[in-house]
């Protein structure tokens, strides 16, 4: 009996001593978690508008509840396949193109010996990473305008016809395709390079003695000792299919290209910002958001089930 | 002797040639990432008829830097430069604010209830609230067309909170801290002066990261920036001019040769955009490797 209440004294003790010795680190949280409730989990508050026909005059608590009704309407819009589709679509496709180059590329620089030389390329490859979209998109347009573009210039100087790479539905497709991979390539090599110096060279000795040539030496020394990292940045590259960048697709977009161009983040911003209508655009980002979660926590799920690090 | 010579080169030739042909290849890579630049920034200090006849390629034809000082006339993109200044030192100050708090917190083991906050914060990068609540909730704090919506919205990101987190977990030794305790020092001493001056590279990394995603992002102030013409950031303003091509430029005064052609001012509104960054480069450049690779390695 004594015994407890001795232990209770001593724990409410120990507390006291816990805030005065730790009550600074509280005080250092109070800021950042203020801003993350106003501006993140405050901002999950808009959410419920999407089971709402919400009226800006009325607010979130004088709108009226409808269910699943946005749901339903934005699910039949024809507009909606179409943004899926696209967002899909777009992704596949830099997947396809964009994930190899890196890899190829960290292959080539770990080959060259001239730190200098290394140097040089290496600045000039990760260049295209710092700049905005804005900037990426006015460059493609004085690059590849029909009219005023230096490629377009140069193919008619070559007898060629002009081809409207921002201009024809398809042409576009390649394009942004094409401007992705350049803004990434360099990019994308520092984590496959940080895998390869984390190689033990003792493996390229032993491969060297058994007669191995640099190709060999590449094909079974480096790719299977960074085998790990692609596998992990391919799955974390899937996670990410539903998302989009709504800064790239809308700094190349222009009015005449309309087929591939309606991305999920575009159509959020035509039907909400310009259009005001909130509860649909709200809808169709939570759509988006959960679908993105549940890729997500898959990747995740299968990078551990495979035995690598996962992201989460 | 001759027979030694040949031996050596049949031995080393394919190995020449492989490095020749890679050294190719990067060449050309880098030629490609460049090239873009290079014909935008001929073309902005060529003269207006080369550039309408499509006569610039790589170097400038004639010279001239009509286009530069109309830029500098032009008060609407002085200011909108003078914003994206503004907004970016401070965003970048307060974020390194709230980030250093909180990543030092955080990677105390002996705080309780470190593992919830921590999840907290870090919950909200994997579900975002989306555009409109966002947009919404800017329009309840009555934040639009302010500053405040391009500043406060995004100056905590929990990405950098992670990667300063771990830094701090794995650069600062504990029993440096635990011996500052005993001395008497509190948490916000050691902090001020032991944590911060230890982990300057990783600061100036964190601050980069806030830097430069605030001075490239144009999609906020595309939504939340919308009568106040006059707040527009640069990239914004650099938007409506070159890639929507919605806005004219202000022309004041036509005495020192007068352009017809937009594609001249538009090249150079690139170049006004870009050559701050260019200039910035090479030097920041290590950091963002370091903080990359600090980011791939989760904890």
């Amino acid at each position: 009996m004594y015994e407890r209440k001795r232990q209770a004294t001593l724990g409410k003790g120990n507390r006291a001593l816990y805030f005065r010795k730790s009550w600074q680190l509280y005080a250092l949280l109070i800021l950042p978690l203020i801003f993350t409730i106003v501006f993140k989990y405050g901002a999950y508050r808009g959410l419920t508008i999407a089971f709402q026909d919400y009226k800006v005059a009325k607010g979130y608590s004088g709108s009226e509840w409808v269910g699943f009704d946005v749901f339903e309407r934005i699910f039949a819009h024809r507009d909606f396949g179409k943004s899926v589709r696209n967002t899909l679509l777009l992704n596949i496709l830099d997947l396809i193109f964009g994930f190899p180059m890196p890899i190829i590329l960290a292959l080539i620089l770990n080959e060259i010996r001239g730190k200098w030389f290394k140097k040089v390329t290496q600045t000039l490859l990760y260049l295209p990473h710092f700049l905005s979209w804005v900037i990426i998109g006015a460059l493609a347009y004085q690059l590849f305008s029909v009219d005023t573009g230096v490629i377009n210039a140069m193919l008619s100087n070559a007898g060629g016809s002009p081809v409207p790479f921002l201009q024809d539905d398809t042409w576009w497709l390649i394009t942004y395709v094409f401007i992705g991979v350049w803004q990434t390539m360099g990019w994308g090599t520092i984590v496959y390079l940080a895998a390869i110096t984390g190689v033990n060279t003792e493996l390229y000795e032993a491969a060297r003695v058994d007669g191995a040539g640099r190709w060999k030496q590449c094909l079974h020394v480096t790719l299977p000792c960074i085998r790990s990292t692609i596998v992990t940045m391919l799955i974390m590259n899937l996670g990410r299919v539903m998302q989009g960048s709504f800064e790239r697709i809308y700094a190349l977009t222009n009015a005449k290209v309309t087929e591939y161009t309606t991305t999920i983040p575009v159509l959020i911003y035509r039907w909400g910002i310009t259009g005001g209508k909130f509860s649909e655009a709200t809808a169709l980002g939570l759509f988006q958001s959960i679908i993105g979660l549940l890729l997500v926590l898959l990747s995740d799920y299968v990078a551990k089930r495979l035995g690598e690090d996962g992201l989460l | 002797m001759k027979e030694i010579k040949r031996t050596l080169t049949v031995s080393q030739k394919k190995d020449l040639a492989v490095d020749f042909f890679f050294r190719v290849v990067l060449i050309l890579m880098s030629v490609i990432c460049l090239f873009p630049f290079i014909h935008v920034f001929s073309k902005s200090i060529s003269e207006e008829s080369f550039v309408i006849a499509n006569k610039v390629v790589l170097l400038p034809k004639g010279f001239s830097l009509n286009a530069y000082s109309k830029i500098f006339a032009d008060s609407s993109i002085l200011r909108s430069m003078f914003v994206t200044i503004v907004v970016t030192v401070s965003f970048t100050l307060i974020g390194m604010f709230l980030t250093v708090c909180s990543a030092y917190a955080l990677s105390r083991r002996e705080l309780k209830g470190r593992k919830i906050i921590t999840f907290l914060i870090l919950a909200t990068m994997y579900f975002t609230a989306g555009t409109i609540p966002d947009y919404l909730l800017m329009s309840n704090l009555k934040m639009l067309d302010t500053w405040w919506c391009l500043i406060l919205p995004l100056c905590f990101a929990p990405y950098n909170l992670l990667i300063m987190k771990n830094s701090f977990s794995s650069n600062i030794p504990d029993s440096l801290v635990e011996s500052a305790l005993i001395d008497g020092a509190g948490h916000f001493r050691i902090l001020w002066s032991i944590v911060v001056p230890l982990s300057k590279p990783i600061m100036a990394t964190i601050a980069l990261f806030y830097a430069v995603g605030r001075w490239n992002t144009y999609s906020d102030a595309l939504y939340y920036i919308k009568q106040r013409t006059d707040l527009r950031p640069l990239q914004l303003k650099l938007y409506y001019l070159v890639v929507a091509a919605s806005e004219s430029f202000q022309a004041e005064g036509g005495s020192v040769g007068v352009l017809t052609n937009p594609e001249v001012m538009k090249a150079a509104c690139v170049m006004f955009a870009t050559i701050p960054i260019i200039c910035v480069y090479p030097f920041i450049q290590k950091y963002f490797v370091q903080g990359t690779m600090i980011g791939a390695v989760k904890g």
